[in-house]
């Protein structure tokens, strides 16, 4: 069945995604539920939540207030917690309870906002989606409220859809390093390492970098608004000079470069993973199909890759593969055939804090580390 | 409406406090001490019990989670639940066709499968009993209990009280032993040192304790006790379903840290089981808790004590006592002082400065990085709110009861007070006492 898995976890949600990417940014975001959403993001999907604080709560959703429809307590739950905390923008975004009583976040987020005078907004989530489409909508959000035109600066770059679901904490400052390494300066990466400040300046880059697919919708939008190009990659052993090749000429011509990927014909290979990193390390590795079970552009995939999101089909794809080696997550060994290799790549929005202590660097020492 | 008169305080002095309302709700903030159980870590304890959760995927991965972190990914699987499944009209069929594909690819069968479903299935209507019966029909050899992930109506039964019952939903009728005796709704052991289990034992009773089953056969025997005792609070409804279905006898003897309480509770149980009170014996456990408690302060002195209350059930009770000894309670973490009225009145009169926080305000998000007078924390929560590594860490009175429980928690205060943990490294750890992969 597509919907059942016996061993495999899930990846992170869109409640989680929306937390994630709005947690430097100096907001107040609120999840619509009754609890656990909270545990479970702060625990097993937030590794700055010990070290570093960041407005993020829970409404703490009651049955009788569910059942009444009682949005007021949310409503008014929210602008006291803004008074106290006086926070830059509010969002909002929910769990399934919300979604079966019809809650209406845009008419919450609008009286949040007449109330408190501090710009609010919906992220539509549900708890049924990936962390992908919760981030990119936080993204996306962010940028219309508040970015204005600037005038363009020659060798300044964005960096998009940077959260620690997808890459290991520190890895802004190892892109900036990159960046300099090769004259670029960061504007701001989109959201590690980056305050609201730095994100108002993002209109004044000439090119975009593309982190994660959580990013894209925020580049697009950059793109259709100050017509900042973009490009998508994350610059990993060898495929960084590509990269970098490919955000100077778009930065040049003022044209995107979706897909910078470079690949050999290798059937020996299956990368299981994000689709913007999994094509990365593919390019860096010279070549490997790609299986994505999270939301991606299917234009970048090739006719090898495969979209497909259930346990059961994951299994299937590797067994018309039979690849020698397969790159994923270390929690996919349940499912990899016995006589695979599995390249163990921690994945946060995958494992979680299972193999934290694992996760090496990828952006400055290359892959070696992890095809040992 | 302004906002400006909205402002919600974390922190109240215990003289200025609402007994029946310490803090109004509001948005939760969750603190990263994690030591509490959660319904995963309940359920593991029936041995060879597999899990199923049937959700949306922001809630799967908390509990998936849970599992992997304490290696147990191999005996949980789960059904995601879509936006569409609410509304087709499929929410039963999906769930079992669900149970039976992840059954028929598991390789093995378990005896019992825990089926989770979640709010939104109860409120959208899903028949449970349809669904059980199906499974039970197709899977004659497995025990299928009814499970619940449903926060959000934690104001009448919480899904901890619930899992504690839901734990012996799997137990047969069985002949009844009248020489056995059931502590259920914990989930961790009951120290055996204490005088609760000593006067069981020493009256010719065995213990029974799903926390101390190894093999699913001796799980099955726990329905062989004449009469459970359930003594923390979420642990109420365990022994009154399993006097519904059995018969046995549930006697609730409160975890308390009032000595006439106690002593009151080990009357009943005499009483109950028709042998003389050991008075000599409880005075000397009284006497020994005193002892104890008095050489605590004299190491700890008057440094200042925080209580937070997933360490004790009574943080009120405890605090008290504490008190009572000397001790420099300036702090205690809780929502809530239902049931300990008398306790909260009495250091309202004795010690009214007192700062009780909430464990949840927003505002308690800035605590951990203000600067705090050198503390000894009893409870996660309270070591992490008021920054230190001098703290006792146990969840739920650890599994210590009585006044042999009381001496322990002195011992393990003293122990605080003079060996520093990494806080860290112990508050990031899930269900305490679990394995963990971290």
């Amino acid at each position: 069945m597509k919907n059942t898995a016996k061993i495999i976890p899930c990846y992170s949600a869109d409640t989680s995604g929306v937390c994630s990417a709005l947690y430097e940014l100096s907001g107040l975001t609120v999840v619509h539920d009754a609890s656990g959403c909270n545990s479970t993001y702060s625990t097993h999907d937030e590794p700055r939540w010990y070290d570093m604080r960041s407005n993020i709560y829970i409404s703490a959703l009651t049955e009788i207030d569910a059942v009444m429809g009682n949005d007021e307590k949310f409503i008014s739950d929210v602008s006291a917690a803004a008074f106290d905390r006086k926070p830059e923008f509010i969002a909002i975004c929910g769990s399934p309870m919300p979604m079966m009583t019809g809650f209406d976040y845009d008419n919450a987020a609008n009286e949040i906002q007449s109330r408190t005078g501090i710009a609010t907004f919906p992220v539509y989530t549900n708890g049924t989606r990936s962390y992908i489409d919760g981030a990119a909508d936080s993204f996306v959000n962010v940028l219309k409220l508040f970015t204005k035109p600037l005038e363009k600066v020659k060798n300044r770059v964005n960096i998009t859809g940077l959260t620690p679901l997808d890459l290991p904490l520190g890895s802004d400052r190892l892109i900036r390093k990159w960046l300099a390494e090769n004259d670029l300066e960061c504007v701001c990466t989109l959201a590690m390492g980056s305050t609201l400040e730095d994100v108002k300046k993002m209109s004044s880059a000439s090119a975009t970098v593309v982190m994660s697919y959580s990013g894209l919708a925020a580049a697009e939008y950059l793109y259709k608004e100050y017509a900042i190009p973009y490009v998508c990659g994350v610059p990993v052993g060898d495929f960084s000079d590509i990269l970098i090749k490919a955000v100077k000429k778009a930065a040049e011509t003022g044209e995107c470069i979706r897909s910078p990927f470079e690949r050999n014909e290798d059937r020996g290979t299956v990368i299981i993973g994000e689709s913007i990193m999994s094509l990365s390390i593919a390019s860096a590795i010279g070549g490997a199909d790609i299986i994505s079970p999270l939301p991606c552009d299917e234009d970048m995939l090739g006719i090898n890759d495969s979209t497909v999101y259930s346990e059961e089909d994951i299994e299937a794809v590797l067994g018309e593969k039979k690849p020698s080696v397969v790159v994923a997550d270390p929690l996919y060994k349940y499912i990899i055939p016995e006589s695979t290799r599995l390249v163990e790549i921690p994945h946060f929005a995958f494992s979680g804090r299972c193999f934290q202590k694992n996760m090496k660097d990828m952006i400055t020492t290359g892959l070696g580390e992890y095809f040992k | 409406m302004s906002i400006q008169k909205r402002s919600r305080p974390r922190s109240v002095l215990i003289k200025d406090a609402d007994v029946n309302a310490l803090f109004e709700s509001g948005l939760e903030y969750n603190p990263p001490a994690r030591g509490m159980w959660n319904i995963v870590h309940t359920g593991m304890l029936i041995p060879g019990a597999h899990q199923i959760f049937a959700c949306a995927q922001g809630c799967l991965r908390g509990v998936i989670l849970t599992a992997a972190e304490m290696f147990a990914l191999d005996r949980m699987s789960w059904i995601s639940v879509s936006e569409e499944d609410m509304f087709d009209g499929t929410l039963e069929s999906d769930i079992i066709d669900g149970v039976c594909d992840i059954l028929n690819k598991l390789g093995k069968r378990p005896p019992v499968v825990l089926l989770y479903l979640s709010c939104i299935h109860l409120f959208a209507g899903c028949d449970f009993d349809v669904i059980i019966d199906e499974l039970d029909s197709r899977f004659p050899d497995i025990s299928f209990v009814d499970c619940y992930m449903t926060p959000t109506m934690r104001q009448t039964v919480t899904p901890v009280m619930k899992m504690s019952a839901q734990l012996y939903g799997a137990l047969k009728p069985c002949p009844i032993n009248k020489k056995k005796i059931g502590i259920v709704g914990n989930d961790r052991p009951t120290d055996p040192d204490s005088e609760l289990i000593r006067i069981i034992k020493d009256n010719g009773y065995e213990i029974c304790d799903i926390t101390n089953c190894d093999t699913y056969e001796e799980y099955l025997s726990l329905s062989e006790a004449f009469m459970n005792i359930s003594y923390i609070p979420t642990g109420v409804l365990a022994g009154d379903e399993l006097e519904r279905r059995f018969g046995a006898a549930h006697l609730h003897l409160a975890a308390r840290y009032d000595a006439d309480a106690l002593k009151d509770n080990y009357k009943r149980l005499c009483d109950t089981i028709s042998v003389n009170v050991p008075v000599q014996l409880i005075a000397d456990y009284a006497l020994k808790a005193d002892k104890a408690l008095d050489n605590a302060h004299e190491v700890i002195g008057d440094t200042p004590v925080a209580v937070d209350y997933t360490a004790v059930t009574r943080p009120f009770e405890f605090s008290r006592l504490l008190c009572e000894h000397g001790f420099n309670v300036k702090y205690i973490v809780a929502d809530s002082a239902a049931g300990e009225e008398e306790s909260f009145e009495w250091l309202r009169s004795n010690r009214p400065d007192i700062g009780i926080y909430s464990a949840v305000n927003v505002n308690m998000l800035d605590i951990a990085d203000e600067t705090h007078e050198h503390i000894l924390a009893v409870g996660q929560k309270a070591a992490y709110y008021f920054g230190t590594d001098n703290f006792v860490n146990i969840v739920v009175n650890g599994g210590y009861y009585g006044f042999e429980g009381i001496a322990k928690i002195a011992a393990l205060m003293i122990d605080a007070y003079t060996t520093p943990k990494d806080r860290r490294e112990v508050l990031k750890l899930k269900g305490l006492g679990c394995a963990s992969c971290l």
